[in-house]
């Protein structure tokens, strides 16, 4: 009976007690701390992770047997091997944290934006929602990345990495769309 | 967590039959009912998953839509027949929650979705009927600014907190259920119940009975329609007041409206007595203020919750006011 999940490429056994959140099996049980606890309810983004590759979710109100047979990736995933993600280099030169508590969040979640956002998923500033190609402005980073709460504020720099990995210009007056 | 067991549905049948003992609850996304498990608040003895349900989305004659209650709602939201027939609902499920819940959320929890208000959560500090049938209601004189100022009971003045539920009701969307009677198919308007004696229903489903699917009927004026939410912070926030409207102008005349209110009632408000009152006026300020009043006559303020009915007012209008002046179809954000 297979009731496994891949973590990071990794195939592992599911925990058997189905209560446990997917962010606890990360941390708790494969010790994979990367992963923050921050509000364990929903309302901060420190605990996302992707899934199937770029499908950005809430791993606190994700219970660990729901993801059977799917991969998940966490921010311990992102780099290869010594070499960071790219955005994780971006986040290093726009000054994109401080405490650094809520950057394995922001990190994966920005993944998961950038790929929603090519695909043509409108966001509520979008202005016209029947295109598929969506610019990759200052106000659509901002509201896309709303659910990652920072409380040292470092969003300035958060959104200047995340809209120049992507292509885009950091300032909104000359945002230019990434092709 | 109190413990449960974790079962997989594949199908409907599957799913009817694995959540029709007393206790059993559906699982989708989870995103609410796994947050309430962990308050204490929901304490189900099985959880069906019905993720793996169908979430397919597909064309009815006409240009209406099906849609599996499996759909997340970013699939839902990015769909393209959906951003264009029926703007209104891409906008209002972009203005939901997050990226990352509305790609876990489902179109059926969306639905389901619970109150968020607080004294329902608080199950140890606080009375709640919804909670606990009988018992009394905190909010009612309590902190009750987020409450409802429309369809109210003294038993309950809790608000549907959905944004996606506005737009469905305000297109009649119709819901497809199953259950061990047999399969039926309800409008969306007639779903969720106002409050009254007891808050603790709040939709007419009967105990076991799954959603497998929405229906969108054809609807080609909902192509001109758009979705506006006025909350405390930018993004990520409940609304205070929003609005789901779209409108068809004839000769400077309503030739048809539909319009729906989020975050003042125990479900998603209808705005019925607007509608009649703007059909046949002319499209413009007076009428849409007029009307506007007229429907917020009913409403009914708490001690910290008035400012919701004039927000109401001024949302209705300004938004039958852009559709008003943007005309072409595929309304820009308004």
């Amino acid at each position: 009976m297979q009731s496994t999940v891949t973590i990071n490429g990794a195939e592992v056994e599911l925990p058997g007690d189905p209560r446990v959140s997917l962010l606890d099996f990360l941390r708790e049980h494969l010790h994979l701390s990367g992963t923050k606890k921050g509000c364990d309810q929903g309302a901060c983004g420190a605990c996302t992770v992707l899934v199937d590759g770029e499908r950005r979710i809430l791993s606190c109100l994700a219970l660990a047997v729901q993801y059977q047979g799917r991969k998940i990736t966490s921010v311990e995933g992102l780099a290869q091997e010594d070499t960071l993600h790219p955005l994780q280099q971006a986040f290093i030169e726009h000054d994109g944290f401080q405490c650094g508590y809520c950057t394995p969040g922001q990190l994966c979640s920005a993944v998961g934006m950038a790929a929603e956002l090519r695909r043509g998923v409108p966001s509520y500033v979008t202005d016209d929602i029947s295109t598929d190609t969506i610019e990759f402005s200052h106000d659509e980073v901002r509201e896309r990345m709303s659910g990652n709460l920072c409380r040292c504020g470092a969003y300035n720099g958060i959104v200047a990495a995340v809209t120049e990995h992507n292509g885009g210009q950091a300032r909104q007056s000359t945002a230019q769309e990434d092709a | 967590m109190t413990p449960f067991t974790f079962a997989r549905a594949h199908d409907a049948a599957e799913a009817v039959r694995l959540g029709a003992p007393a206790g059993s609850k559906y699982l989708g996304g989870g995103t609410n009912l796994v947050d309430l498990m962990r308050e204490h608040v929901e304490q189900p003895s099985t959880l069906v998953d019905v993720t793996g349900l169908s979430g397919a989305i597909d064309e009815r004659p006409g240009g209406g839509l099906l849609i599996g209650a499996a759909a997340t709602n970013t699939a839902l939201a990015e769909h393209r027949a959906v951003r264009e027939r029926f703007p209104m609902l891409a906008r209002a499920i972009a203005a939901g929650a997050s990226g990352q819940i509305r790609n876990m959320a489902t179109v059926a929890g969306n639905i389901l979705q619970r109150t968020r208000c607080t004294y329902f959560y608080d199950h140890l500090g606080s009375r709640c009927n919804k909670r606990q049938p009988g018992q009394g209601c905190d909010a009612l004189d309590g902190i009750n600014r987020n409450h409802a100022v429309l369809g109210a009971s003294s038993a309950c003045v809790a608000t549907h907190p959905s944004d996606m539920c506005v737009a469905l009701a305000a297109l009649d969307a119709v819901v497809h259920l199953e259950g061990s009677g047999g399969a039926r198919s309800v409008p969306f308007t007639d779903f969720h119940l106002l409050p009254e004696d007891h808050p603790e229903r709040e939709t007419m489903m009967l105990p076991g009975e799954l959603i497998t699917a929405i229906e969108l009927k054809p609807l080609p004026m909902a192509a001109h329609s758009t979705y506006r939410k006025v909350r405390d912070r930018a993004s990520y926030a409940f609304a205070l007041v929003s609005v789901a409207a779209a409108l068809e102008v004839e000769d400077g005349m309503v030739k048809e409206v539909r319009l729906a209110l989020g975050g003042v009632a125990h479900q998603p408000w209808r705005a019925h007595t607007l509608e009649h009152m703007l059909r046949g006026r002319p499209a413009a300020f007076a009428a849409f203020e007029t009307a506007a009043a007229g429907e917020m006559l009913a409403a009914r303020p708490l001690r910290d919750n008035g400012f919701k009915i004039e927000l109401a007012q001024r949302t209705m209008v300004a938004v039958l006011g852009a559709l008003a002046a943007s005309g072409a179809r595929g309304a820009a954000r308004s």
